[in-house]
């Protein structure tokens, strides 16, 4: 490996000082950016027009850490990982072309779930654009609406700005993904460096001014409520504000609950904790959004999976909605009183104002709900005593072997639901999932990236059989990386979700959900990564133990009850006060 | 209720904002029914007047949708009487037909005015709106229309100077942070 020390360089004088310049490629500019913004790791995938830049980028190895994946989409859910649990901007690489378009599911899955990435694509030299060249394709075009920003470069000396301004605007107000395409010939092109973290863009305001008025507003309408009711959600973790918000859920003494990506944000066992919202969320905050008279929902942006039927949604309650994002608010949910604003400013400024309250009979509902729950559905899935294992009990298991402090990864479906039901978050920012997108195959690539973010904690995915054959080539990464990531398959040989609405919906009619699947022990082993396979309750405790004892990356399949239904669960387009418990 | 509204889009100079715009109309199946674009008074900026079929409901998430975009400076919608708005047509007739009927009259009388005058064929320019552009084509169509075109809405929004003020102070500070 080679250290470009000595730089060319060119000096000027300019305004009587020495300004020096060194003249590089604009695939060098590229990872000088990386590395001016303090970017540690990347994951991507080479090819034809990319190749000048990861030519560069063998220069810096010391420096930048390149994961070489095996698809470019694992490279995005990567990167998506790696940026929730370490709170920093994820990167990932690809080539024009296909490997271009394979970012697409990645980036639009960062789009929903409002995650700051960064996707670098190569793309072909500028004279060719527009000629269906060999691996050319509008990749600007097809991300414009799945991206919060994407730009081409096609002249060397625009990248240092374009990667200034993209990293801005990937973190910054309401995080997303930003797209940059840079042309071959804007890669091989030489231009003096220099390199200015970008801080403003007119046309944005990404830090939205708090109105004093509305937080007075929301103050009053919290202190004169009898019912009031706290939603978490993803923008409290995005903003750090998980301190303020259980201040004020201790203050004023009010029940929190937390959408599916707000999950950890307050630990699972706290006093004021009652449970996560949706269609397979809790029983008590469900069927009590209906009877609160205040609603102070943040940092969340109503989800049909959390609202069900819109129109006879918290229909007792004043709304006071606390976002970043101008656009989410009025957009299903009319707010009494909108509060735009960052969380972590506004709860700070709503802090002051609240007077301290008890509401100990409305708490009493949610812990009378808890109860019913617990005896209708969580008692029997957690510690059944006969019949199949149950997905509920092994993630009992593991929450409790990993004392709620691992990062959990999770795919989607059924497994998604039950971990995200029985996990016991402790610290924020430990659960990883695909939520608004809900793309299978999610896990794999992300718990990686999340291993990669935070290697010091424990991560580990849960992955339902289907989700794990949609990308389960990076355990190739995950071999040749070394990422020591724990992966527990749920499998009950059955896209479980579906088959359990073929069940109630479609009268049993299960078209395509059955699995025959292949001996993912044997699978792993073929990636020289070492696993077992469980099926009886009596081994499931010792296997998790091996699992988490083991140094270094390791599979566990257990085989879970086939038809295992996920309840409670509110029928799609119901009003959530219809939550089914069986 | 469905109805025509204005909608105008503050943006930067930038290659695919059109694109960036028309998309948040195409995902909620709005169609676009006019759009005239070009460059403010502010060097850089430029104003999208676009008109559309639609309900204000749907609309005013539209336009939070289309501010949300990194190069969009403000997007606002319309209700018919909150803009002063025109549009502008061009109608080629036959010049063979200057000499049949009361041409003179019907150009006089409508506000309408000719551009240019060749052997084989001359220009009428009108403005005014969609409705009086089209009744006029009808009036023409017995001297030989030989083609029409004409502009999507230019409007001025009848309150609009605050916004104004904002735009040329964001220039202002441009100038001097340079």
């Amino acid at each position: 490996m080679q250290q470009k020390d000595v730089l060319p360089m060119k000096t000027e004088i300019a305004d009587k000082q020495l300004i020096v310049k060194p003249v590089i490629t604009g695939s060098e500019a590229v990872i000088r950016s990386l590395i001016a913004e303090g970017v540690d790791t990347i994951f991507g995938y080479p090819g034809g027009a990319i190749m000048p830049i990861y030519d560069a980028l063998y220069d810096f190895q010391d420096q930048v850490h390149h994961i070489l994946v095996r698809h470019e989409q694992g490279a995005t859910h990567a990167a998506q990982g790696y940026a929730r649990s370490s709170g920093r901007v994820g990167v990932a690489f690809a080539t024009s072309g296909p490997g271009a378009t394979n970012l697409v599911t990645g980036l639009a899955d960062a789009y929903m779930d409002s995650t700051p990435m960064v996707c670098i694509t190569g793309q072909v030299a500028a004279a060719l654009l527009g000629t269906d060249a060999f691996q050319e394709t509008d990749v600007i075009g097809i991300t414009m609406p799945i991206t919060k920003w994407n730009i081409q470069v096609t002249r060397p000396e625009d990248i240092p700005d374009a990667m200034a301004k993209a990293f801005y605007i990937a973190r910054s107000g309401r995080p997303g993904p930003v797209l940059v395409d840079i042309t071959k010939n804007a890669q091989f092109g030489e231009f003096e460096y220099e390199y200015k973290k970008c801080e403003y863009i007119r046309s944005y305001r990404p830090v939205p001014e708090l109105s004093n008025e509305a937080v007075a507003e929301a103050a009053a309408l919290i202190n004169g409520a009898k019912q009031p009711f706290i939603l978490c959600g993803h923008g409290v973790l995005l903003a750090g504000a998980e301190k303020e918000l259980i201040a004020l859920a201790e203050k004023a003494q009010i029940p929190v609950a937390s959408t599916l990506l707000g999950l950890s944000a307050v630990p699972v066992d706290h006093p004021m904790y009652v449970g996560m919202l949706g269609m397979h969320g809790n029983y008590g905050p469900n069927i009590l959004t209906g009877e609160c008279d205040v609603l102070i929902a943040v940092g969340m942006r109503f989800d049909d999976r959390v609202t069900g039927d819109v129109g006879s949604y918290a229909s007792k309650a004043k709304v006071i909605h606390i976002e970043i994002d101008a656009a989410e608010i009025n957009k299903i949910i009319k707010a009494d009183v909108a509060v735009h604003a960052d969380a972590k400013t506004a709860l700070k400024a709503l802090l002051q104002q609240v007077t301290p309250a008890e509401h100990p009979e409305w708490m009493a509902q949610f812990r009378a709900a808890d109860k019913k729950e617990y005896d209708k559905v969580q008692h029997a899935e957690l510690y059944p005593q006969q019949g199949e294992l149950k997905m509920a009990e092994v993630i009992r298991l593991i929450s409790e072997k990993t004392k709620g402090e691992a990062v959990l990864v999770t795919d989607v479906g059924q497994h998604q639901m039950v971990a995200s039901r029985y996990y016991r978050f402790k610290n924020p920012n430990t659960n990883i999932t695909s939520g608004g997108m809900g793309t299978m195959g999610f896990s794999l690539p992300a718990a990686m990236g999340a291993k990669k973010g935070t290697p010091e904690k424990e991560v580990v995915a849960i992955i339902g059989d289907g989700c794990f054959q949609m990308t389960l080539q990076e355990l190739a990464t995950i071999h040749q990386s070394q990422i020591g990531v724990k992966i527990v398959i749920l499998n009950n040989n059955f896209l479980g979700m579906v088959r359990q609405w073929q069940q109630l919906f479609f009268d049993k009619r299960y078209s395509s959900t059955e699995m025959v699947n292949p001996d993912f022990v044997q699978v792993a082993k073929g990636f020289y990564i070492p696993g077992k396979k469980v099926s009886t309750r009596e081994n499931i405790s010792e296997a998790i133990d091996e699992m988490l004892a083991h140094q270094g990356a390791y599979l566990l399949e257990v085989v879970v009850e086939k038809e295992d239904n996920v309840f409670p669960m509110v029928p799609a387009g119901a009003p959530i006060s219809a939550i089914r418990l069986e | 209720m469905q109805k025509e509204y204005t909608v105008t889009v503050y943006t930067e100079d930038r290659i695919g904002i059109t694109n960036r715009i028309t998309i948040i109309f195409t995902r909620r199946g709005i169609n676009i029914t006019s759009l005239t674009t070009a460059e403010t008074e502010i060097p850089g900026v430029y104003k999208f007047i676009i008109t559309v079929m639609s309900t204000r409901e749907k609309l005013d998430k539209v336009v939070g949708q289309i501010e949300r975009l990194i190069e969009i400076h403000r997007a606002f919608v319309h209700e018919e009487e909150e803009v002063v708005y025109q549009e502008l047509a061009l109608y080629k007739i036959s010049t063979k037909s200057l000499h049949t009927g009361d041409i003179e009259r019907l150009i006089r009388e409508n506000h309408a005015r000719i551009l240019t005058i060749t052997a084989d064929y001359f220009v009428i320019e009108k403005t005014g709106h969609q409705q009086e552009l089209i009744d006029f084509i009808k009036k023409l169509e017995p001297y030989g229309l030989i083609e029409y075109s004409k502009s999507g809405r230019v409007a001025i929004v009848k309150w609009s100077r605050r916004f104004h003020e904002h735009l040329k102070d964001l220039q202002a500070k441009e100038a001097v942070s340079d």
